[in-house]
């Protein structure tokens, strides 16, 4: 069997998924009666045209960028973690006890907490699941849908009854102390002189999300761990009579990945809302899925995939407010990233790849 | 503590809370059985749910809106079928795919066509299913226990309710003592057997798709025309995973389905209807009867109690000749 060139696999094949899914996109557009050029224009300019776009945008890359590189280290396990919706949720929670606890003298400080206890609560509920897979079989994509839906009550619970203040309506915890706000890329460009836009949500987790990606690049290409990750994802077979454990490396890579998720909350939570709301994850758990796809489950691609999505979010938020062109645009592309990307992958690489072959064979 | 009448009445809405997840449960049965994951059964139901009612409000026949529903689902489980039968793709991801799109395109849909911000037009008359009154329910109304059983819980629902319950022995008997069952479970087991014995794997997978297809565009019909009287957008609201947690819950059985579709629906219709339940020594928060359905599943799925067991070729592309 022949096989593709390197280059190909990696960018050659997502790119034509994305255009693919683009241009059906722009039909989808042309059908509801509108322009798809006139379109991608407004989106452009909204999302990229301004530092005041990019800042929105950039916010959530971020979210998007810890989401995909949880379930990009789930993929090279083997494992489909669909569950980020619910460790970004419990991330959340970890985000708020940090944050109302005790009373921090600096950011960075309850920045550092905030890190460690939202890690540690998506990880933690990323657990059950992952013991329960290697333990007991359960599959992982029904335990983490479940689990979701578990969250989610969870947190309406605690809202409700427990974190809300005396007195206030709605279901949302205290405002977090002014000391825990994290400065904004218009306060951080500002410290070495570079002009950016004023009230954008961009903010320092940003560069905790880079640091993420270089984190997980090194774990997954540098580390024993990763290698053992990445063979028992290649064949768990193969990987056991290589003398690696299925239960530790499930359970790695899934702690691993629920910490990643969870990270996602200190960017919403404390970098944006400054209290726990009820739907703070709003999606993103599951846009991860769709930026891990097309990044090809690598930190360089989930970068630019996360980019993208964070593009398509912003640009779509613009078009609501131009056009008649609903918001929920962007979960029709981003379905169609999905489909195209993922589910049907074969369906774009197989003519490729033949075509690949045969322009091969002429030049031998 | 509670009245006879108001367990009637809870029991009535558990009947009608149990259908939709009962048509779904059963639809996901078939796909899941052949060997075919599905995790889009939500985004079916949803685009169904959109489909009837816009066509119905259109035509103002809910018959017309029921079939509209059925073939947009249809379209649905078509790519589905598409993306993990032919293109042997991951079944899982093009499951949340047709979620994301079923999600998408009700509202920019919707939006376009009748400018309610997603919401269909009220449905009413002709538009929608009627309550059917069985024989002699208004006569048998006085007779003490049964009366009211009769008269409330068992009559007085639209034809649909009654087609979903009627579908649990039909299932039973087409997955279990037809021919067309027998190689749609073996499909499930060991494709390569039922591939050796001259049988198209791909023909059967289609066909039980198919089926889950028709199945959730009747729950979605049931949805928005005849338990809410419109559609409105996201109106699934999880119910496609509830249909899934009892498919596992039913380890993948139709008279279990049923009877997991009624438990999970009675615990929908008490987190309606009360807040919070007081045991004495304990409260329920309403919060824990809603994720009840979820938390089962997952204790269920551990094995602890019972053991399911998913069809052993779940989740896997057949490549002929390897």
């Amino acid at each position: 069997m022949g096989r593709m060139p390197k280059w190909a696999d990696a960018v050659l094949v997502p790119l034509l998924s994305l255009i693919i899914a683009f241009v059906i996109s722009g039909l989808v557009i042309l059908a509801i009666g509108e322009d798809p050029v006139e379109a991608l224009k407004i989106m452009v300019t909204g999302a990229l045209g301004s530092t005041y776009g990019w800042g929105y945008t950039l916010y959530y890359a971020t979210n998007f960028i810890f989401t995909g590189l949880a379930v990009a280290i789930a993929f090279h396990a083997g494992l489909f973690n669909i569950g980020g919706e619910g460790q970004a949720t419990l991330g959340g929670l970890g985000v708020a006890i940090a944050c109302l606890m005790l009373p921090w003298p600096h950011w960075s400080l309850a920045l550092l907490a905030s890190v460690v206890l939202s890690a540690a609560f998506g990880a933690a509920w990323a657990a059950v699941p992952a013991w329960l897979q290697a333990k007991r079989g359960s599959h992982i994509v029904i335990t983490t849908i479940m689990f979701n839906f578990i969250a989610a009550a969870l947190l309406n619970y605690l809202l409700v009854n427990v974190m809300r203040p005396r007195g206030q309506m709605d279901p949302a915890s205290a405002r977090f102390p002014a000391e825990t706000n994290l400065p904004d890329l218009h306060q951080m460009l500002g410290w070495i002189g570079i002009p950016f836009a004023k009230g954008t949500p961009a903010n320092v987790s940003l560069f905790v999300a880079l640091i993420a990606c270089v984190v997980v690049w090194a774990i997954i290409w540098r580390t024993r761990l990763g290698y053992e990750i990445r063979s028992f994802g290649k064949s768990e077979k193969a990987a056991i009579y290589a003398g690696i454990s299925p239960v530790r490396i499930t359970m790695y890579a899934m702690l691993i990945s629920g910490a990643l998720s969870g990270l996602m909350a200190v960017n919403t939570v404390q970098g944006e809302a400054n209290r726990l709301l009820l739907n703070s994850v709003e999606g993103a758990g599951f846009i991860g899925i769709a930026v891990a796809l097309m990044g090809r489950s690598h930190p360089v691609g989930v970068f630019f995939a996360a980019l993208l999505f964070g593009f398509l979010y912003q640009g779509g938020a613009e078009l609501a407010l131009w056009t008649k062109i609903p918001r929920e645009l962007i979960t029709v592309i981003q379905a169609l990233v999905i489909l195209f990307t993922g589910a049907l992958d074969e369906m774009v690489r197989a003519p490729l790849k033949r075509m690949f072959l045969a322009s091969g064979r002429g030049g031998q | 503590m509670m009245d006879f009448a108001a367990l009637i009445q809870l029991l009535d809405s558990t009947v009608r809370l149990a259908t939709p997840l009962l048509l779904a449960c059963l639809a996901g049965l078939y796909s899941e059985r052949s060997g075919v994951f599905d995790i889009g059964l939500e985004g079916k139901m949803l685009i169904a749910a959109f489909a009837s009612a816009a066509a119905a409000a259109a035509t103002g026949s809910v018959w017309l809106g029921l079939l509209a529903g059925i073939f947009a689902s249809l379209m649905l489980a078509g790519l589905h079928g598409l993306a993990s039968i032919t293109f042997r793709g991951n079944q899982l991801i093009s499951g949340v795919a047709i979620n994301f799109l079923a999600s998408g395109l009700t509202v920019l849909l919707g939006q376009k066509w009748f400018g309610l911000g997603g919401r269909t037009p009220s449905l009413e008359g002709a538009a929608r299913f009627e309550p059917i009154t069985l024989p002699f329910a208004g006569s048998l109304a006085p007779v003490p226990v049964l009366g009211p059983i009769y008269s409330e819980l068992i009559s007085g629902h639209s034809i649909l309710v009654y087609v979903a319950i009627a579908l649990v022995p039909a299932s039973a008997w087409l997955l279990y003592r037809t021919r067309f069952g027998l190689r749609l479970r073996a499909v499930g087991e060991n494709p390569a057997a039922v591939d050796t014995a001259g049988v198209s794997v791909t023909g059967i997978r289609y066909a039980a798709v198919a089926i889950t297809g028709i199945l959730c565009g009747l729950a979605g019909a049931y949805l928005s025309t005849a338990l809410a009287a419109g559609f409105g957008r996201e109106m699934t609201a999880g119910k496609g995973f509830i249909a899934l947690a009892a498919l596992i819950f039913a380890k993948w059985r139709p008279w279990y389905a049923l009877a997991a579709c009624m438990l999970f629906g009675l615990l929908e219709a008490v987190s309606i209807r009360y807040q919070s339940i007081d045991l004495g020594f304990v409260m329920i928060p309403v919060q824990f009867t809603q994720a009840l359905p979820y938390i089962l599943t997952v204790v269920i799925l551990a094995g602890f109690i019972g053991k399911a067991v998913p069809p052993r070729a779940g989740g896997e592309p057949y490549v002929k000749e390897r």
